[in-house]
């Protein structure tokens, strides 16, 4: 193979790509506090909540969990325009993340609940506490904790399907990369990097996740 | 201009949903098989292979699909290959999936207890032999579930295949919205193309596990 790699044509870039990273920094940040919260809170509506919340949020749940991201993402950034709702392209990431993780990590959370004990809810009952302050300071946090390894995997897993948010120009990590190669002509350079980007703020981003659960949960709990 | 019935609209992305079930069944297949022999390397008694087989899992659980799809698509061309579409993303999906399905069954793989290698062991088994008459067999039982949920990801993981330029439900859906003005509706219909793909074997993995995994629970 005669091919001769030439890296420093993609370093020339730096800029462009530290940008990248800053943006899917951004994306996943946002992306996971609020999947998280929607997370817990249609969690808590599937598990304790009203009974006519249950339907339309497992109807939530599903849709998002048997249809691709791509999809999702494109029906939010071009689909909604149509109802009168227009989203920068940013917003329309964040949101498409948020919705996404949402339902995948309402799954993992109702499942730490469903493992809780019943004797934790009469026992936080018996203390005069209402059911919404026995999920609150009782039930969530041993639940998160428990699952805390599943919900970090599905983190860095949406993380890593954010790189499609360059295909509604969002100029994220694979955005970068896909302009570097388009001005030097490495595509193949220029992909390798961003790949090893991605790679590196995965393996970061799986760290912090366990450091964050190790200081919020202790040891993991059985 | 030419105008486009709804009906238009179903049937053409009916027509390309074919290419969608096409590509999964080749990342399932493709995937199975060489997820397999990673498999085997994995949890093979050689420091090397296994080495090796960490860093294929690591690499392409660890690195977006999207990526791995550009590297095929470009590296290939480099080294001479005049790379399809369809190739690409059939190489990529599968090499992907393999990496998925070989840390599910290793996950099965270790749910059998040590006693089951130690007394095939003690019958004087080689490896091969013990994985193929001993282990594989009982964990086969367990990973059913979680290999029939897999394929949800992989039917979910061909529509960024569209993003290279291979014609699959998504790709016909981008074209069809520049025709129609409608996004809307056009994304709106493939959503529910792959809802009705996905859910039916989402359901199955969970009946699947509920009926095969039943007496592992408490």
């Amino acid at each position: 193979m005669a091919y001769k790699f030439d890296f420093g044509a993609v370093f020339d870039y730096t800029p462009v790509l530290l940008k990248g990273i800053v943006v899917t920094t951004e994306l996943i940040v946002f992306g996971a506090l609020a999947g998280i919260a929607v997370g817990i809170a249609c969690a808590w509506a599937r598990t304790q909540g009203p009974r006519a919340l249950r339907v339309p949020v497992t109807a939530y749940v599903e849709l998002i969990r048997n249809t691709p991201f791509l999809i999702q993402l494109f029906f939010i950034f071009f689909g909604l325009p149509a109802l009168g709702m227009s989203l920068t392209e940013m917003q329309a990431a964040c949101l498409a993340m948020a919705l996404n993780l949402g339902a995948y990590s309402c799954e993992i959370i109702r499942a730490g609940i469903v493992a809780t004990h019943r004797g934790q809810f009469e026992a936080g009952a018996s203390l005069a506490m209402s059911r919404i302050q026995v999920f609150r300071h009782v039930i969530l946090k041993p639940a998160l904790a428990r699952i805390w390894p599943a919900l970090s995997s599905q983190i860095v897993i949406v993380m890593l399907g954010s790189a499609v948010c360059s295909q509604i120009s969002v100029e994220d990590v694979s955005f970068a990369a896909a302009y570097i190669q388009s001005r030097n002509f490495r595509a193949f350079e220029s992909y390798i990097v961003a790949t090893l980007t991605y790679l590196a703020l995965a393996l970061i981003l799986r760290q912090l996740l366990r450091m964050l659960g190790r200081h919020w949960f202790g040891r993991p709990a059985r | 201009m030419m105008s486009f019935s709804l009906w238009d609209i179903v049937s053409a992305l009916l027509l390309t949903a074919r290419w969608t079930v096409v590509l999964s069944l080749v990342a399932f297949v493709g995937g199975g098989v060489l997820g397999l022999l990673v498999l085997m390397a994995r949890t093979s008694r050689l420091a090397g292979l296994r080495r090796a087989a960490w860093v294929y899992i690591e690499l392409f659980q660890g690195t977006p699909l999207l990526m791995q799809l550009f590297l095929a698509f470009f590296g290939l061309s480099l080294v001479g290959v005049e790379v399809p579409a369809w190739l690409a993303a059939g190489a990529t999906l599968t090499l992907w999936s393999a990496a998925f399905l070989s840390e599910i069954w290793r996950g099965c793989v270790e749910a059998i207890p040590r006693g089951q290698w130690e007394s095939s062991a003690s019958l004087a088994m080689g490896y091969v032999q013990q994985m193929r008459h001993v282990v594989l067999p009982q964990a086969a039982r367990i990973a059913v579930a979680p290999t029939v949920g897999f394929a949800v990801q992989i039917v979910k993981g061909t529509a960024v295949t569209s993003i290279i330029g291979f014609t699959e439900l998504s790709k016909a859906a981008t074209i069809i919205t520049n025709a129609t003005f409608n996004p809307f509706v056009v994304y709106g219909i493939a959503a529910l193309i792959y809802f009705a793909l996905c859910w039916p074997l989402s359901r199955l993995s969970l009946r699947l596990e509920r009926k095969l995994n039943a007496p592992h629970r408490a």
